[in-house]
């Protein structure tokens, strides 16, 4: 049975690991490597890096990173941030990234997403979407959700997976960092109105959170960062609980 | 051991030859038809779309090359769907070394399938060592019926194939190199048949 995903997510910039990692167990907690070693150790099923450097050397600093990911990790991973053109995910891609995630760009430009999937294929190009909720409907935003878009949730959402998208990373605004939560009705809804695979983020506090994800949310992957980070939930206790509740995971 | 590992643009072929490093071997990235005629084992990988991956193929002259190979092959992934007579996705024709076709997932499933699966009804050298119903990595929208090539199932809305093996040739629709510990005993019963 094809399981649940979990996702631990690094925060990169030029090429290290961003504050927020609490690891006694590192030799260097800034080695975005080391990190994602112990992760696929610890059961994770894949990763996401988002690189949120801005300097003008990130292309590169970012494609020597995952080459280095890809000679040591033994499990999938995405690569996400800046990434605007079919340049940038082949050279992404060539030096064994499994797939790459387009946000703000896209938006910008929606047919990048045909060009990339027509170039590089569907299941490579995952897009990212962050929105909150404004007068109860749910807006996509830029800029890590500062700035709003004309464009609602469900529209764009349908829209990028006409184009090509092979997977959705929604992010909801109103849950990320709270600690309350995924937001399961708006997820349970794009699951239920598009055929591709739909990642939850933004709100995971509790194991149980997961559980709900998977269960009202009908997500299929949960992605998250600071509780994994810093320890507050262990990932095989938190697949030991998912299997408890008779959510497919790989133990 | 000489191990190259097909060059002919086709996606990510840094993982499977870090996952050989990572063996303990050394695999060379080629598409010159005398360098992999002479290598021990082969290596074809693919990631990507069907029509446009055979274009490259047939334009380098590979196509002709590969089904005639008589040391061990692995297809990977799109690589093993090419393996096949025929698959759906741009109604590509492949190089026919398993008289198969490929079709679409379309038994109200999420394409593409992404993520962990498990794989059962193992019978290859292949799996040694691999218990029924470990987990692999998968991505893709086609799949391979069941057939009596078939050496590894799976099940995503309907059962079909995850491995297929005749003669020489080996195929996995999964990712040996991204499916953790798992993957590598499977690359590694390859490297060693």
């Amino acid at each position: 049975m094809l399981t649940k995903r979990i996702i631990p997510c690094l925060d990169i910039k030029n090429g290290r690991t961003v504050k927020g990692v609490n690891f006694v167990d590192l030799r260097d907690a800034g080695d975005p490597v080391e990190l994602a070693q112990l992760y696929s150790d610890a059961g994770a099923d894949e990763l996401v890096f988002l690189d949120i450097s801005a300097t003008e050397e990130r292309r590169k600093t970012l494609a020597d990173l995952v080459l280095r990911v890809a000679e040591k990790v033994n499990i999938p991973f995405t690569v996400g941030g800046g990434i605007a053109s079919v340049e940038d995910v082949d050279i992404l891609l060539q030096n064994g990234a499994d797939k790459v995630s387009v946000n703000s760009s896209a938006v910008r430009n929606p047919e990048l997403i045909n060009e990339l999937s027509g170039k590089f294929g569907s299941q490579c190009i995952t897009v990212a979407i962050d929105a909150k909720q404004i007068d109860g409907e749910w807006i996509v935003h830029l800029v890590g959700g500062k700035v709003p878009t004309s464009l609602n949730l469900f529209e764009w959402a349908k829209e990028v997976a006409a184009r090509g998208a092979g997977e959705i990373l929604f992010t909801s605004m109103d849950n990320d960092g709270t600690k309350d939560g995924f937001a399961n009705a708006a997820l349970a809804r794009l699951s239920e109105e598009l055929t591709i695979p739909v990642i939850a983020s933004g709100g995971a506090g509790t194991i149980q959170h997961f559980v709900d994800t998977f269960t009202e949310g009908k997500s299929d992957a949960a992605l998250a960062a600071s509780i994994f980070h810093f320890k507050e939930i262990e990932i095989s206790d938190l697949k030991k609980e998912l299997d408890n509740n008779n959510i497919p995971v790989r133990l | 051991m000489k191990i190259v590992i097909i060059n002919y643009g086709a996606g990510n072929i840094q993982s499977i030859k870090f996952a050989i490093q990572r063996l303990g071997y050394e695999a060379i990235l080629s598409d010159d038809p005398a360098t992999i005629i002479s290598a021990d084992k082969v290596i074809f990988p693919g990631v990507g779309e069907a029509s446009s991956a055979m274009k490259k193929l047939r334009a380098s002259g590979l196509d002709t090359i590969i089904p005639t190979l008589r040391q061990p092959v692995l297809g990977i992934c799109l690589g093993m769907q090419l393996m096949c007579a025929y698959t759906e996705e741009g109604e590509t024709e492949g190089l026919g070394i398993f008289d198969v076709a490929v079709e679409r997932f379309n038994s109200g499933v999420k394409v593409p399938q992404i993520g962990w699966n498990q794989i059962r009804s193992l019978s290859s050298p292949l799996f040694d060592g691999v218990t029924e119903d470990e987990y692999v990595y998968l991505v893709h929208s086609y799949y391979a019926p069941i057939t009596p090539y078939t050496v590894a199932t799976t099940s995503y809305g309907t059962d079909y194939t995850t491995a297929l093996h005749k003669d020489n040739f080996y195929g996995t629709q999964f990712h040996p190199e991204k499916s953790s510990s798992v993957g590598e005993k499977i690359l590694l019963n390859f490297l060693n048949s």
